[in-house]
Order: structure tokens, then sequence, then C-alpha cells
């Protein structure tokens, strides 16, 4: 037998796949099966992320993390450590504490400094002031500026003290 | 619009122009944006899939930019007819499988294509050709800021644009370039280049996308961090990556067409000769032949060889493409000896 692949070696892995209900046969030489894995383990990186943070002491000490639900849509935090995907944008303030270690760690970062959607904008103008100090203030904790940084952490607190300012709508 | 259309005309994105359009063949910028309160399209039911899927086109619907635009309801579509869409880059592969409450919005360019209920609930996209990320980002950022105006997007000011998958979260923001590197891969450096770009948060994909091989010596770099930059800073990183790698391959062509002209001629010359004169061909050699021929029309060893003709063919030879064309289905024996037709025709003129 052929590879089906490349066409030209003989196969060695014999695969089967599933696709939208349909299965397939794949009769693949060695070379084109290594490309093959190596194109579904990119695929699982996720995953991967996600088992890694189960390991979190943090987390993991946290029994909380197995019941908390999202009242919004029904997902719970083990749904979405199987699945990898949030259940809807309620989910983020939901899971918030045990998200923002996760986004830490993909990103980097956890604060926002693009764009914000015209409508939310119009909303509340303090919230995208204290978007622009936030933004202001991790440039000034990156370029080690602490002085500037304290003074935009205290107009921070201030507006965020003014009520309704902070609320996660 | 109706999908024969497709066929009449170039995308915007194939038309062999723009900044360095030797290497790159063209520029994309996609934003993930969901509605809030109703769940993610995995997490959906019928009912609130379709709500979604109902809401996103009727807003859509009232942004003055997509008003000549068409909508594809996906269910019930012919399965050529989705896999055309995918061949265009218009859509993922993804969103031709399970296709119940999904949608696809194409402007009449095939500038703009909307994702409605892939992973997120809209997924948008804007192609230039060439390098050219700066003007995909002004044409789509006024497009989100359009559509924002008329739907409600899940949005946090901390974290951004909620999204299903967390790294998407924030910008939601995904800048692609395609590029043509034929030069580092016959040099054998590509690998060396492809792992420095991994280790600095990009990755690297073949012509479809997520999950599919690099062939014919086609790279998509695209940035992986969403969070925590602005979108212009997240551009120009991936600007300052490209730049390098065009200068990469620029310096690997030069010493091949110094070192190696012969060599190099002699191959490019063959396998527009093949081109020209098969008539059996896969899409794979096809693909692969067209690149080195591709090579030796941007270094001027080919000479009346239209760049956009060449990236039509790219398109063209595609299964779902040949069948459009035919009108009929074919099976791959079929198709390897009208995709052989097909190159000849265009080739020998």
């Amino acid at each position: 037998m052929i590879c089906n692949l490349c066409g030209k070696n003989p196969a060695t892995v014999h695969l089967t796949e599933i696709i939208d209900e349909q299965m397939s046969e794949l009769h693949l030489c060695e070379e084109c099966a290594r490309k093959k894995s190596a194109a579904m383990e990119q695929q699982f990186g996720l995953s991967d992320l996600l088992a890694g943070m189960a390991k979190d002491e943090t987390v993991a000490k946290d029994e909380e993390n197995v019941t908390v639900k999202c009242p919004n849509c029904g997902l719970t935090y083990a749904d979405f450590k199987k699945i990898g995907r949030l259940g809807c944008g309620e989910c983020y303030n939901v899971f918030k504490k045990y998200l923002a270690p996760l986004l830490k760690r993909i990103h980097g970062s956890t604060q926002h400094t693009g764009k914000a959607p015209l409508k939310g904008a119009k909303i509340s103008k303090k919230r995208a002031d204290i978007q622009d100090l936030r933004a202001r203030l991790q440039k000034a904790v990156e370029s080690e500026a602490y002085e500037e940084a304290a003074r935009l952490r205290d107009q921070i607190k201030q507006l965020e003290n003014k009520k309704g300012a902070n609320a996660a709508e | 619009m109706q999908l024969n259309d497709f066929l009449k005309h170039t995308s915007e994105w194939l038309k062999g122009t723009g900044p360095n359009s030797d290497i790159v063949i063209s520029s994309r910028i996609r934003l993930a944006r969901n509605l809030d309160k109703l769940p993610f399209p995995h997490w959906a039911n019928n009912k609130q899939a379709l709500q979604a899927m109902n809401t996103v086109i009727d807003g859509v619907s009232r942004v003055n930019y997509l008003k000549g635009s068409t909508v594809f309801k996906l269910a019930g579509m012919d399965a050529v007819d989705k896999q055309l869409l995918v061949e265009r880059h218009l859509m993922s592969l993804e969103h031709a499988q399970k296709t119940e409450n999904k949608a696809l919005i194409v402007d009449s360019e095939e500038i703009v294509a909307i994702m409605v209920n892939e992973e997120d609930h809209l997924r948008m996209q804007v192609m230039q050709s060439g390098f050219n990320l700066h003007e995909a980002w002004s044409i789509i950022n006024g497009i989100d800021d359009s559509i924002s105006k008329e739907l409600n997007y899940a949005y946090l000011p901390d974290w951004g644009y909620l999204t299903a998958c967390p790294t998407n979260t924030g910008t939601g923001i995904r800048g692609s370039v395609m590029l043509h590197l034929p030069a580092l891969v016959m040099t054998r450096q590509i690998d060396r280049v492809l792992a420095a770009i991994s280790k600095l948060s990009f990755t690297t994909r073949g012509l479809y996308g997520e999950g599919t091989q690099a062939t014919g010596n086609f790279f998509q770099i695209s940035n992986q961090v969403s969070l925590g930059h602005s979108e212009e800073e997240i551009i120009e990183n991936i600007n300052g990556i490209i730049r390098q790698i065009i200068d990469q391959e620029n310096q690997a062509r030069e010493v091949m067409v110094s070192r190696n002209r012969a060599i190099l001629e002699d191959r490019i010359n063959r396998s527009l000769g093949i081109l020209k004169s098969a008539r059996i061909i896969s899409s794979q050699e096809t693909t692969e032949l067209l690149s080195m021929v591709r090579l030796g029309a941007d270094l001027g060893m080919l000479k009346d060889i239209d760049r956009r003709r060449l990236n039509e063919l790219f398109i063209t030879t595609q299964p779902a493409h040949l069948q459009k064309l035919e009108n009929k289905k074919l099976s791959t024996e079929d198709r390897d000896l009208k995709r052989a037709e097909l190159i000849r025709s265009r080739l020998n003129l």
C-alpha cells in the first residue's frame, strides 16, 4: 500500500479520522505521519496549558472551582477546563480569579490597552478614563517611572471609588 | 452576489500589488467579537445559536459600508460551494463543517468577510494584497466601530473583548501575513527562521490557516498575544518580524542568483515547462511548480509572466474552483486532467 498523502512511500501507519460524523481511513508513510501528528499536537496547545494551570497550587487548593457555575449560561469551571472554551461573556466575571492567572500566562498581561466598543464608551466616559490611566500606569511601570506610576495609581483609585465607575456590566 | 460571480473576478488580496508583493502575497487582520448575554456558539443550544446568527446578520446589515454585501447561510449549502469559499480564504475549514446556524457575510470586492457563529459570534477579516497590515487595520477598525454601534459586544474594560477561547481575549486581533519564501526553503534556512519566530510568540501556518501544512513555500505568520498591547502595537510587532523575514529571503535570493544561477534558472524553466505541457497534474505539484515560476518572475528570469495571472492560478486550480468552472462534480483523476488543461490554456498565450 502506498501513502495517501505523498503517494510515493509505502504506508506503514494506519489512521482512522472522524470528521463531521464521516469516518475516513488514512494510510501514511512514516514521514507524512510524523508531519500529521506534529500538526495535531499544535492544535492541542491550549488544553496542555489548561492542564498546566490545574497544577497551579493557588487554583488547585481552591475547591470552589469545581462547583462555581456561570448563572448566565450554566458553564462550570470544570467544563471550561475540559473543553478549553468559555460559555459566554459573563463567564469572565464569574471565573475572574481563575482566569486572571491564565490570561497572564497566555498573554503576559491582564490589562487590555486596545480599543473599546463605541456604544460602551458612550455609556461611561469614566470607564474610558480609568482604562486610559491604567494603560499609562502599565507603561510607567514598564519604563520604571515609579513616581509617575504611584501618581497614576492614586488617580485610578480615586476614580474607581466614585460610585458605579467600576461596575462590570 | 451569487457564488458563481466569484469565479469572474480576482479577490483583492490576489491582485499581486501592494508593498513588497514579490515576497508578501497578502496581509490579513481578523477581529473576534461576541454578543453579550448570549452563549458563545459552541455552548449555545439551537435556539440561542439561531438568535445570535439573526442578531448579527441584522446588525451588520445596518452598517453602511456593508450595504452591498452578500449573506450566505451555510446550512444545507453544497459541499463544493463551501469549499470554494474556503479556497478563496473567505472562511475557515472549521466554519465549513457542522454548518447549523452558521453564516458568512462577504462584501462585493471580497475585502471584508464576517464568519457568523464560528468559534465566536463574529469573526471579521479584511484582506489586502501585499505587505499592508496598516491599511487592513484601518478598514476593519472602521467597520468594527460601526458594528459596535449596532450590536452589544461582550466587553470588559480590564480584559477587552471577551472571546470563547482565552487565547483571543483582549483586542481579539490576529494579524497574518502570507509570505512566499522559496529561497529560504531551498537554502535550508527556513527551519531556523521559523524556530526564531515561534520563540517570539508568533505562529506559522500553511496556506489555509489553522491545522494546515505549509506547501509550495507559502507560510502564514501571525501574532499569538492579543491582550496587554494595543492593536497598533501588535501590528507594529508583526511588521517588525515580517520586515526581517523579507530581508532574509532577499539575501537568500541574492546568494542563490550569484552562486547557483544556472541551477536556479534550470529549475525555474523546467517548472514552467512542466506546467505548460503537462496533461495530468495534482494540486500539490501545481502549487510547488507555480511557486518556482513565481520566483522566476520575481527575479526577472522569466519575462512576460503576469504575477496576477499566476496568483489566480493558485486559486483556480484548487478542487472546488475547478469543479465550479466545469460546472459539475469531478473525480480526483478528472480534476488532474482538467487542472492541466486549465494551466496550459492560461500559460500558453
